[in-house]
């Protein structure tokens, strides 16, 4: 198990700075935000520390994890959209939005 | 049964991941990725919830609920300038989520009396030092970004000393905790330690340094979710730690390397704290200063205009004031463009962020290495609130403390106009050639100010 484990974290390590080494200074601060949202997925294992019934002292700590990870979510998301939806080309397009969006503004 | 569904709710939600960071390669497609990363994180809580480990969901139910009452505010109503410290205010929370489910798992598995397996017991100690050291650090931090405590760097003698016996002392006790775990006391003295650590690491850390700070960080935050995942044998966490922690190493890369600085230079150098040695001295040198209607005048019939963004800009937040100018000068014929360095700012990408608000658009930002080749033709470098990027000893003074520092070739365009409130020297404490340059004329006074008079004199000429 340990060994698989091992083999995960390379690999997921290797793709992470394969695809985030592309990602250009322009967006390198959505980039922080975004990353900030997806480490709210520590919320996986504050839900069973929370949710496991272990012991009055593993609750707390699990129930303060879930706040600390869900607020880390749900404001990361929301941060990073309300960035993207800042960058625009020329012409007042907000590129950052969908295909339909732009036609309709453009 | 159960299980395969979680697993499969991890799986996609570790795709959908990767292909919202893949996203952010281009600008015209990252917020439709990013909304599928956030369907992944939907997936993956999903997931978690029908895990037979759960019995008992009111804890859980309650936690979710103020999560998302303190998450949204800092989603939607944190202003763009707010947003390093708000940066830092999270990794904190995802630090501090990391550590304390390494707590919990640590509680119960020495209360139950089982004999923690040695792999167990040391990803759970990296799991709670790198937490708690992200936690002590990014509090100091987000402290000195929001400026509760001074962005200046706080030293005193011997601190590296300090740091170094306290980094030996942690090290020691997580030997000594791996090989004894059910020794509870190590366990607790290493966590105080870690925030002790942490504190103190960032503490000498300067405000202009904080990009690569924050960035480092965040990889550690990265590195502390991976190590949870490792704890709890959880493969999401660790892929999702891996790759919080490939982007906060490579961001630290990319802003150490702007700086021509190493790591161990920027955590145990105390830039800016005592470095005018060694800088030329401005004594015998002039400064040309100019009057608003003057610099108005030469940015009104300029054919092409650089704008070098800086720090000051976000102080004084005139962004919206640069992008009425850039406007303005557009409507005459002339072109604008923006030049970005790497480190302007106080985090990766800030002055971006901050130029994008005040809707500039983004094909007019410039990275260092696509516009240092146009300043020889550009007939206004305009210059607000930067200085350390801009100063032509990090090319020519051997001496200097930023000598090496790749800048943006301000001083080759045909004349400077440097927006700037006195002649107090940059962060890193050293004299700008730049302000003394035949071709540079200074505007004295605050940012915004002289921006406002700038667009109303500009709409006159």
């Amino acid at each position: 198990m340990l060994l698989l484990e091992l083999y995960v974290f390379v690999l997921a390590a290797f793709t992470g700075y394969m695809v985030i080494s592309r990602v250009p200074p322009l967006l390198h601060t959505p980039l922080m935000a975004a990353t900030n949202a997806i480490s709210g997925i520590s919320l996986v294992g504050s839900l069973i520390a929370a949710g496991a019934a272990h012991s009055r002292v593993a609750t707390i700590l699990g129930f303060i994890a879930v706040v600390c990870a869900t607020s880390n979510i749900v404001g990361g998301f929301l941060i990073t959209d309300r960035m993207l939806k800042m960058f625009r080309r020329e012409g007042g397009k907000r590129e950052a939005g969908s295909g339909k969006r732009q036609s309709v503004r453009s | 049964m159960r299980d395969l569904v979680i697993q499969i709710s991890y799986l996609t939600a570790s795709v959908l991941f990767i292909l919202g960071l893949r996203s952010l390669t281009r600008p015209d497609r990252a917020r439709r990725g990013m909304q599928l990363a956030a369907a992944g994180m939907a997936f993956a809580i999903v997931g978690t919830l029908i895990n037979h480990q759960i019995v008992d969901y009111r804890w859980i139910a309650a936690g979710l609920v103020l999560g998302v009452i303190i998450g949204y505010p800092m989603g939607m109503w944190v202003p763009m300038t707010a947003m390093p410290q708000r940066i830092a205010l999270s990794l904190t929370f995802s630090a501090l989520a990391a550590t304390l489910v390494g707590i919990a798992e640590y509680y119960t598995r020495v209360n139950a009396g089982e004999a923690l397996p040695r792999p167990i017991m040391t990803a759970i100690a990296f799991e709670v030092l790198l937490g708690t050291v992200t936690v002590g650090g990014t509090l100091v931090a987000a402290g000195k970004l929001q400026e509760v405590i001074t962005s200046r760097p706080l030293t005193y003698r011997g601190q590296n000393l300090v740091n170094a016996l306290l980094f030996a002392v942690m090290v020691g006790f997580f030997v000594l905790l791996i090989v004894h775990p059910d020794r509870q006391a190590l366990f607790y003295a290493l966590i105080a330690l870690a925030l002790l650590f942490g504190i103190l690491l960032v503490l000498p850390i300067g405000g202009a340094d904080m990009p690569v700070v924050v960035a480092l960080l965040n990889s550690y935050s990265g590195l502390a979710s991976c190590a949870t995942g490792f704890a709890i044998g959880n493969v999401i966490l660790i892929i999702s730690g891996s790759l919080d922690g490939a982007s906060g190493f490579i961001l630290s890369i990319l802003m150490s390397k702007a700086m021509n600085r190493s790591f161990t230079n920027v955590l145990f150098g105390a830039f800016g704290s005592q470095t005018t040695v060694g800088a030329k001295s401005a004594a015998g040198l002039s400064v040309r200063s100019t009057s608003v209607e003057d610099a108005a005048m030469q940015l009104a019939y300029a054919q092409l205009v650089i704008i070098i963004p800086g720090y000051g800009m976000a102080v004084a937040q005139a962004q919206h004031q640069v992008r009425e100018l850039s406007e303005l000068i557009e409507a005459r014929g002339g072109e604008v463009k923006f030049a970005v360095h790497p480190v302007a700012g106080r985090m990766p990408g800030h002055m971006n962020v901050l130029l994008a608000e005040a809707n500039v658009p983004y094909d007019k930002l410039y990275d260092m290495d696509e516009i240092n080749g146009e300043f020889d033709r550009a007939d206004v470098a305009l210059v607000i609130g930067a200085n350390d990027v801009v100063n032509p000893a990090a090319r020519n003074d051997k001496s200097s403390p930023i000598y090496g520092m790749p800048i943006l070739n301000a001083d080759h365009a045909k004349s400077i106009i440097v927006l700037k409130r006195s002649m107090a020297a940059g962060f890193a404490g050293i004299e700008n050639e730049l302000f003394y340059d035949s071709k540079t004329s200074m505007l004295f006074g605050d940012a915004k100010k002289s921006l406002t008079g700038l667009v109303s004199e500009v709409k006159n000429v």
